[in-house]
């Protein structure tokens, strides 16, 4: 407790070992993060939380690189967090999102965290929420959550964010597909990267056509900008449309229904994994497997077996 | 509780090969272990930076230049410096034994010969790493 205690302290006093620690504690499940995080809470919700999506390869850590650089440039504190996959065969991660962060590496005023996606069953979000949190008590004034946008859980902890980036490339191609699972939906603003390679106007096109389909109207209009991240040209629009879109929140009052829908969103998962745990202690792991038993002898159905199994706690 | 071991991949110095890194970072991530790569050319500020950063128990460094004894003293100093001594640093790399010697006096854990197998390099950390609580 006093341990922790101090752990807190130096948290909030800007101690960057005590950050870290602390993410390491949240990511693990520590039993002393929980009641960390809970005496943090009243430190967050100061920060831009910005999340930057899209296919691997799209630049996104090249680009977040320069945003950072941008920000730092109008005064603003940076925390990124980068997320890559973990192998669900070896439960290792290579995190190599740091190679293209050389700008900014030395800057005292920044904060980089590498995470792997681990094999957090749905709760990848809500680990990745921890550490935004943990940046956000100790004071940094935009976080930069970058994450590769192929499966549902990256949608999820893009929903975390204030703001979300898309990145792609010159050439859709396959990745039309993609866009039409829901990442057009969750985009504020549409960067097309690698305006060098020719074909970007097109590739702009195309979004912007999609986008006319999107029959959500919140009377924002995502941008759709064109950048060369790794030559640092249309970074300043980027952090500018990124800036114009919290404006408009803060304007129209999307802010509160969106940090509403995440609250509500991270509490319902929490319950979720709370209750999954809490039926999967006092040796009932033995049931489950009975009642899978059975569903495969065609004794029970799936619902049925469902009801059974949560009866502890009905 | 779900815990890993975290090692930081670095590659100081100006010798523009990463090759030898990069198949240790690949045995240490087939182990298990979450391996943070920074790439090329990294000075020791940024080494130490990343390190505290990313809450690693191990820094790995791998470095072919002989530029070791003037690299790994500065490592050792900005650990001590941001009270981070605590993270265990090993070295990989060609230095004589002459050399080895005085890193392991000023702190470093182990010195891994060219040709080590992966496989020492995996075992040797996950005996040596000290779980933390
Ligand atoms: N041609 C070109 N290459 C870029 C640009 N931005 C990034 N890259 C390169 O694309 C590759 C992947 O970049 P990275 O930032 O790691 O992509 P991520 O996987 O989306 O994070 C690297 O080799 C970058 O140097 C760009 O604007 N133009
Ligand atoms: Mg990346």
């Amino acid at each position: 407790m006093d341990s922790l205690t101090n752990l807190l302290t130096r948290v909030l006093s800007g101690d960057r070992r005590a950050v870290a620690r602390l993410m390491t504690m949240a990511e693990n499940g520590d039993a002393g993060a929980r009641e960390a995080m809970a005496k943090l809470h009243p430190h967050t919700g100061k920060a831009h939380i910005v999340g930057i999506t899209g296919p691997p390869g799209s630049g996104k850590s090249t680009l977040v690189d320069k945003l950072a650089l941008e920000f730092r440039r109008l005064g603003k504190s940076v925390g990124i967090i980068a997320v890559d996959p973990t192998s669900p065969f070896t439960g290792g991660a290579l995190l190599g999102d740091r190679i293209r962060m050389n700008a900014i590496a030395l800057d005292r005023n920044v904060f980089i965290r590498s995470m792997g996606s681990r094999g957090h069953l749905g709760g990848l979000a809500s680990k990745t929420g921890d550490l935004v949190r943990i940046l956000d008590a100790h004071g940094k004034d935009v976080i930069l959550v970058e994450t590769v946008g192929a499966g549902q859980s990256e949608v999820e902890i893009v929903r975390t964010a204030h703001t979300t980036v898309i990145v792609e490339v010159p050439g859709l191609g396959d990745d039309i597909q993609a866009i039409k699972a829901g990442i057009l939906e969750i985009g504020d603003v549409f960067v097309v990267n690698k305006a060098d390679l020719g074909g970007a106007d097109e590739t702009a096109r195309e979004l912007d056509t999609m986008l006319d389909m999107n029959p959500v109207d919140t009377g924002w209009r995502p941008p759709i900008l064109q950048t060369v991240a790794k030559s640092d040209t249309g970074i300043l629009e980027v952090v500018d449309a990124i800036t114009s879109h919290m404006d408009h929140l803060k304007e129209t009052g999307n802010l509160k229904d969106r940090v509403r829908e995440r609250e509500k969103t991270n509490l319902l998962e929490l319950v979720r994994d709370r209750v999954v745990d809490s039926l999967m202690e006092n040796d009932n792991e033995r049931g489950l497997e009975d009642l899978v038993d059975s569903i495969m002898k065609y004794e029970l159905d799936p619902h049925t077996a469902a009801e059974r199994f949560l009866k502890p706690i009905r | 509780m779900d815990r890993k071991i975290r090692v930081l991949v670095a590659k100081p110095g100006l010798d523009g090969h990463d090759r030898g890194a990069k198949v240790v970072a690949r045995a240490l991530r087939d182990a298990g272990m979450e391996v943070i790569y920074t790439g090329l050319h990294q000075s020791p500020e940024s080494i130490v930076e990343a390190a505290i950063q990313e809450d690693v128990d191990v820094i790995g460094l791998s470095l072919l230049s002989g530029a070791h004894m003037t690299l790994f003293p500065d490592v050792m100093r900005l650990l001590k410096e941001n009270d981070a001594e605590d993270i265990m640093v090993t070295c990989g790399g060609i230095i004589p034994d002459s050399d080895a010697k005085k890193l392991l006096d000023l702190g470093v854990s182990k010195v891994f010969g060219p040709g080590t197998p992966t496989d020492e390099i995996v075992d040797y950390i996950k005996n040596n790493v000290e779980p933390r609580e």
